[in-house]
C-alpha cells in the first residue's frame, strides 16, 4: 500500500531535467517524489541562459534529441503559462571572414541534411535580421528553430502543471540509496527518513557524478564553468539568439583550457545577456576578470553599440561535463532501477524534455521515443572502466 | 599627498591598496604610510571621510559643518595626517573587484562621479585593506515606497553634505542608536519631529551588563541625546514600529503600532500621526561585496547581517587581505578609527617583516580598546536585531523590490508554489532583485520572506545563510570590461604608477 513516503519513482535534482523527467512521468499517470537539498533550479538551471539550440550541434544522437526537444518545447509553450517566457526567436550565426563563412556553410549542409532548418544569409542582408550588427561582417546562417525559454521559470511551472502527482522535497538533501539484498535499488535516505520508489533517477545535473557515487556507481561528471554577463534593460537592441562561427568549435572542444566566444541575446525583460565562456576549473566562482574582458571586447564587435551599456551583474554556472559531449540518459545495468538524466553540459535547458520524455517511457516500459543506436550512445555505463 | 599616478616611477606595485576612505580607511592608510609604505587609497566619493564624516563641498561655503559631528575632532587629525602623507589618495574611484594578480592584488575600479568615466583603472598592491563601510537596511512595509519616505542614514547624509531637510513634520523610525541623533539633527536643522518610533526596547541592551560597564562614553553619549530629545520636546515610542505610510502622491500621515518582542504589531493599538516625511532606519549593515567576492569567509552577526571574518589583527580569512570598520560588524567610527589604524600596523608587520610592531604596546593598547568597543557593538546589534515578526507588516500589494516592482503576495507565492527557499531562488522567478540596485536594497527583506521559517514571520529569526554573491560591485561599461589588461601586461597605461622601485 502506497504511504506518504512512497511513489512510482523518485527524481533527485529540481532542476529543468528533474522537472520534465516529473512532468512526463505524471503525464503517464506515475507518483512522483523529487528531492533537491536546494531550492528548485538552485544549481545549474538558475545560471543559465535558457537556450533552446538546434544551430550548434553537430548531426548526431546529440541533435536528434534536440530536435526532438525543439517540438517538445513548441508544445509546452500552449500548456505552460506565459510567464517561462517562451521565444521562438530563431539563431543567428556569423561569421567575420571567408574562411570561416566557407566552414559554417559545410556545417549547415550538414545539418540540413539532419533536419536542421538554416537559411544563408549574404554579409549585407545581415542587417536585416539584426539592425545593430557590426558592418563588415562575412555572412552568416539563420537558425529559425532556435528558440529560447527563461530557464527556472520553466523548471517550476514543469513541476506545477504536472499536479498533484508530483510531490516537491526540497531542502532535503539524499544522503544513501536504499538496495535489495539483489542490488536492486528501492529508494533513497534523507536526513528526514526512508523513501521508497522502485525507480530513481539521478537528475542531479552537475552534482550528477556524486550522487551516482551515493548509488554505489561511477560517472564522470565535471563541472565546465561558464560566465555570463546581464546589461542594465535595454530596449530590444537584440533580436535573435547571435553568436560567432567559432562558438560551436568551442563548445565541442575537450580542452580544460579557458574558450570563450561571444553569445548574445536580449530578453523579454530588457536585459542584454552575453555569453560564453568554458573552462574546466572545479567549482570557483571567483571572478575572472580575463573572462569578463574576452567576453566584453567579444560582444562588443559583434554589437557595437553595447560599448556603452553598462553591464549590472555577472555570474558563474557549472555545466555537467561528460568527456564525450553526451549526456547521460538511461537505465544503469550495474543498479537495477537507478536511472540517469545528467550530463547535458551546456544544452540542458534544450533536451530537458526529450530527456525527460525518455525517462518517463522507460519508467513506465514503454519503448523510448528515440531509436535504439541513440539510446545506446546515451548509455550511461559508457565511461565503465575508463580511468 | 599626492593625488595622481607619478609617470616616473619603475615599479609597478604598491605595498598597501586601501578601500574606502572613511574612518577606518583614513587610519589605516595613514598608519601603514608612516611606518614606511607605499600605500594607495582609493575612493567613491570626491571628498574623504565616508558616510560618516560626510562634509558639504567647499563649493557650498558651509561655516561649520562640524556642527553636525560630535567627533569632527578626530576626522581633522586624519585629515590632516593624510595630507601630510605620501599616501596616493585617488578620489572619484569605484572597485568594482579585486582580484587575485599572480603574487600582487588587483583593484579595478571606474572613474567619475557615478562610475560613468571613461577610464578603467587598476590599482595593484602587495595587500590590501578594505574599509568599505555600511549601508542601510531597509525593511518595506506598505507606503514604503512613497516620495517623502527617506533612510534616516540617508537624511542625516542630506543634512551633513546639502543642509536639505526632508519635510517639515518628519518621523522618525525603526531601530538603532542612530534614531535619536538623526531626530536631534533634524530638529536643530528646523524640522519638527513628532515622535521617534523604535520598534526595540532599551531594556535589550541589559542583557549585557559587562560591555555596558566597559564603554562609560556610550552611556553618556545616548543619556546626552536623551536630554537634547527632551529639550527638543520629541517623544520616544519604543515598542513601536510605523506599520505603515499613508498619502495619495507623497507622504500624509503614518500609522505607529505597539509591537511585541518579535516586532508583531499588537492589535487595537494603532495610532496615526500627522507628517510629511518619515525617515526610517533599521540599522546598518556591513557592505562586504568586494570581500566575499574573493572568498573572504563571512560570520553572522547577532542582528542577522554577515560581516567579515577576521583575526586580532584584523587580517581576514584570505592571507593579504585586511578589512577594518563596519565590514567586521557595523560598531561606529571611534571603532571604525581603532582598527583602521591597528590594520595598517599589522600590514607594515607583514610587508616589512617586523612582526616587532604588532607585539608593541601601541598595538596591545589599540587591541584592547577594539576589544571593548567590539563588545559593546555587539550588544547594540544584539538589542536593534529585527524581530521576525516584521513580515507581518506586509499586505501581499505591498512592493518589496521597487526596481522591479515585485509584491510581498508575489514572492509569497513563489516560495508556496513553485519551490524557492531563498533569496536566489525568489529571484530567478519573480525578478526581485534583479533591478538596477541589484537586491541591495531588497535583498534583506527578500531573503527573510524566502526562508522557509520566514513565512508569515513564525518560528525562529528569518535570516539568510550566506550573503549574496554580487561579483560586480558597480555596474561597469562593456567598453571598460573591454579595456582591461590581458594576462602579464604590467605595462598597461591604465595602471597606476607608483614612485619607489619594487620591492
Amino acid at each position: 500500500m502506497p504511504t506518504r513516503s512512497s511513489s512510482d519513482l523518485i527524481v533527485v535534482g529540481a532542476g529543468v531535467v528533474g522537472a520534465a523527467c516529473a512532468h512526463y512521468a505524471a503525464r503517464r499517470g506515475l507518483d512522483i517524489t523529487v528531492v533537491d537539498r536546494g531550492p528548485v533550479a538552485g544549481g545549474t538551471t538558475g545560471a543559465g541562459e535558457g537556450n533552446l539550440l538546434v544551430s550548434d550541434k553537430e548531426p548526431g544522437p546529440e541533435l536528434r534529441l534536440a530536435l526532438l526537444s525543439g517540438r517538445l518545447w513548441r508544445e509546452l509553450s500552449d500548456v505552460l503559462p506565459a510567464r517561462v517566457e517562451y521565444e521562438a526567436k530563431g539563431g543567428l550565426v556569423v561569421a567575420s571572414g571567408e574562411t570561416g563563412l566557407t566552414a559554417l556553410r559545410a556545417f549547415a549542409h550538414r545539418q540540413a541534411r539532419a533536419g536542421v532548418t538554416a537559411e544563408e544569409v549574404a554579409g549585407e542582408r545581415l542587417h536585416d535580421l539584426e539592425p545593430h550588427l557590426a558592418p563588415g561582417l562575412a555572412g552568416g546562417y539563420h537558425y529559425p528553430q532556435d528558440a529560447q525559454v527563461q530557464p527556472a521559470l520553466a523548471a517550476a511551472h514543469l513541476l506545477r502543471a504536472a499536479g498533484t502527482r508530483v510531490r516537491l522535497r526540497l531542502g532535503e538533501e539524499v544522503v544513501g540509496v536504499l538496495t535489495r539484498t539483489d542490488g536492486t535499488v528501492r529508494g533513497v535516505r534523507t536526513p528526514a527518513g526512508e523513501l521508497h520508489a522502485p525507480h530513481v533517477v539521478n537528475a542531479a545535473g552537475t552534482w550528477g557524478g556524486a550522487f551516482a557515487r551515493v548509488a554505489g556507481v561511477a560517472l564522470p561528471v565535471q563541472p565546465r564553468r561558464g560566465f555570463v554577463l546581464v546589461t542594465e534593460p535595454l530596449p530590444r537592441v537584440v533580436r535573435r539568439k547571435v553568436y560567432a562561427a567559432d562558438y560551436v568549435a568551442d563548445v565541442a572542444s575537450g580542452s580544460a583550457a579557458l574558450q570563450t566566444s561571444p553569445v548574445v541575446e536580449g530578453t523579454p525583460a530588457g536585459p542584454v545577456l552575453i555569453g560564453a565562456s568554458r573552462e574546466r576549473v572545479g567549482f570557483d566562482r571567483t571572478l575572472s576578470t580575463e573572462v569578463l574582458r574576452r567576453l566584453a571586447q567579444g560582444a562588443a564587435r559583434l554589437f557595437p553599440v553595447l560599448a556603452r551599456v553598462r553591464v549590472l551583474r555577472t555570474y558563474a554556472g557549472f555545466r555537467p561535463y561528460l568527456p564525450d559531449h553526451l549526456p547521460a540518459v538511461g537505465a544503469d545495468p550495474r543498479a537495477p532501477g537507478l536511472l540517469h538524466a545528467c550530463g547535458h553540459e551546456g544544452a540542458g535547458i534544450g533536451l530537458a524534455p526529450a530527456t525527460g520524455a525518455v525517462i518517463a517511457a522507460l519508467v513506465a516500459g514503454d519503448e523510448p521515443p528515440l531509436d535504439a543506436a541513440d539510446m545506446h550512445a546515451f548509455r550511461p555505463e559508457r565511461f565503465h572502466g575508463t580511468p | 599627498m599626492p593625488d595622481s599616478p607619478s609617470e616616473e616611477g619603475h615599479a609597478t606595485s604598491y605595498d598597501l591598496a586601501v578601500i574606502g576612505a572613511g574612518a577606518a580607511g583614513l587610519a589605516g592608510a595613514v598608519a601603514a604610510d608612516r611606518l614606511g609604505l607605499r600605500v594607495a587609497l582609493l575612493d567613491s566619493s570626491g571628498e574623504v571621510g565616508g558616510q560618516f564624516y560626510r562634509h558639504p563641498a567647499p563649493a557650498l561655503g558651509a561655516v561649520r559643518p562640524e556642527a553636525l559631528h560630535h567627533d569632527w575632532k578626530a576626522f581633522a587629525g586624519l585629515r590632516r595626517g593624510l595630507a601630510d602623507s605620501g599616501v596616493l589618495h585617488l578620489a572619484g574611484h569605484h572597485v568594482w573587484t579585486v582580484a587575485q594578480d599572480g603574487e600582487l592584488w588587483a583593484a579595478h575600479a571606474v572613474t567619475g562621479a557615478d562610475g560613468d568615466g571613461e577610464r578603467p583603472v587598476c590599482v595593484r598592491a602587495r595587500t590590501v585593506l578594505f574599509a568599505t563601510g555600511a549601508s542601510e537596511r531597509h525593511l518595506p512595509f506598505p507606503g514604503w515606497t512613497l516620495p517623502g519616505v527617506v533612510g534616516a542614514g540617508g537624511a542625516q547624509a542630506m543634512l551633513k553634505s546639502g543642509l536639505a531637510l526632508p519635510g517639515r513634520r518628519i518621523v522618525v523610525a525603526g531601530s538603532g542608536p542612530l534614531l535619536p541623533a538623526v531626530a536631534v539633527s533634524l530638529a536643530a536643522a528646523g524640522a519638527r519631529v513628532p515622535a521617534v518610533v523604535e520598534a526595540s526596547g532599551y531594556l535589550g541592551y541589559a542583557r549585557s551588563p559587562a560591555a555596558l560597564a566597559a564603554n562609560p562614553r556610550k552611556l553618556a553619549e545616548a543619556a546626552a541625546y536623551g536630554t537634547a530629545l527632551l529639550r527638543h520636546r520629541i517623544p520616544l515610542r519604543t515598542r513601536s514600529a510605523v506599520t505603515e505610510v499613508h498619502g495619495r502622491d507623497r507622504v500624509e500621515g503614518v500609522t505607529v503600532c505597539r509591537v511585541d518582542r518579535d516586532w508583531r504589531p499588537l492589535p487595537h493599538t494603532a495610532d496615526r500621526i500627522a507628517c510629511d516625511a518619515l525617515a526610517v532606519g533599521h540599522g546598518l549593515v556591513p557592505q562586504i561585496e568586494l570581500a566575499t567576492g574573493i572568498g573572504c569567509a563571512t560570520r553572522r552577526t547577532r542582528d542577522g547581517a554577515h560581516a567579515l571574518v577576521l583575526d586580532a589583527f584584523q587580517e581576514t580569512s584570505v592571507r593579504g587581505l585586511w578589512a577594518a570598520g563596519e565590514t567586521g560588524g557595523v560598531g561606529g567610527a571611534p571603532l571604525a578609527r581603532v582598527e583602521g589604524e591597528l590594520a595598517g600596523i599589522a600590514v607594515a608587520a607583514r610587508v616589512r617583516g617586523r612582526e616587532a610592531l604588532v607585539r608593541g604596546s601601541h598595538a596591545r593598547a589599540l587591541r584592547r580598546r577594539r576589544d571593548r568597543m567590539r563588545a559593546f557593538a555587539t550588544a547594540m546589534a544584539r538589542a536593534h536585531a529585527p524581530g521576525p515578526g516584521w513580515t507581518a507588516w506586509l499586505d501581499d500589494a505591498t512592493d518589496v523590490c521597487r526596481c522591479e516592482e515585485v509584491t510581498a503576495g508575489t514572492v509569497r507565492e513563489a516560495v508556496r508554489d513553485y519551490g524557492a527557499r531563498d533569496a536566489r531562488s525568489v529571484k530567478l522567478l519573480t525578478r526581485a532583485g534583479m533591478g538596477w540596485c541589484q537586491g541591495r536594497i531588497c535583498g534583506a527583506a527578500v531573503a527573510c520572506l524566502a526562508s522557509p521559517t520566514g513565512q508569515e514571520g513564525g518560528g525562529q529569526p528569518a535570516l539568510p545563510p550566506s550573503p549574496e554573491r554580487r561579483p560586480l560591485a558597480v555596474p561597469v561599461t562593456l567598453a571598460a570590461l573591454a579595456a582591461l589588461p590581458p594576462p602579464n601586461d604590467r605595462s598597461h597605461p591604465s595602471g597606476h604608477t607608483p614612485q619607489k622601485g619594487p620591492s
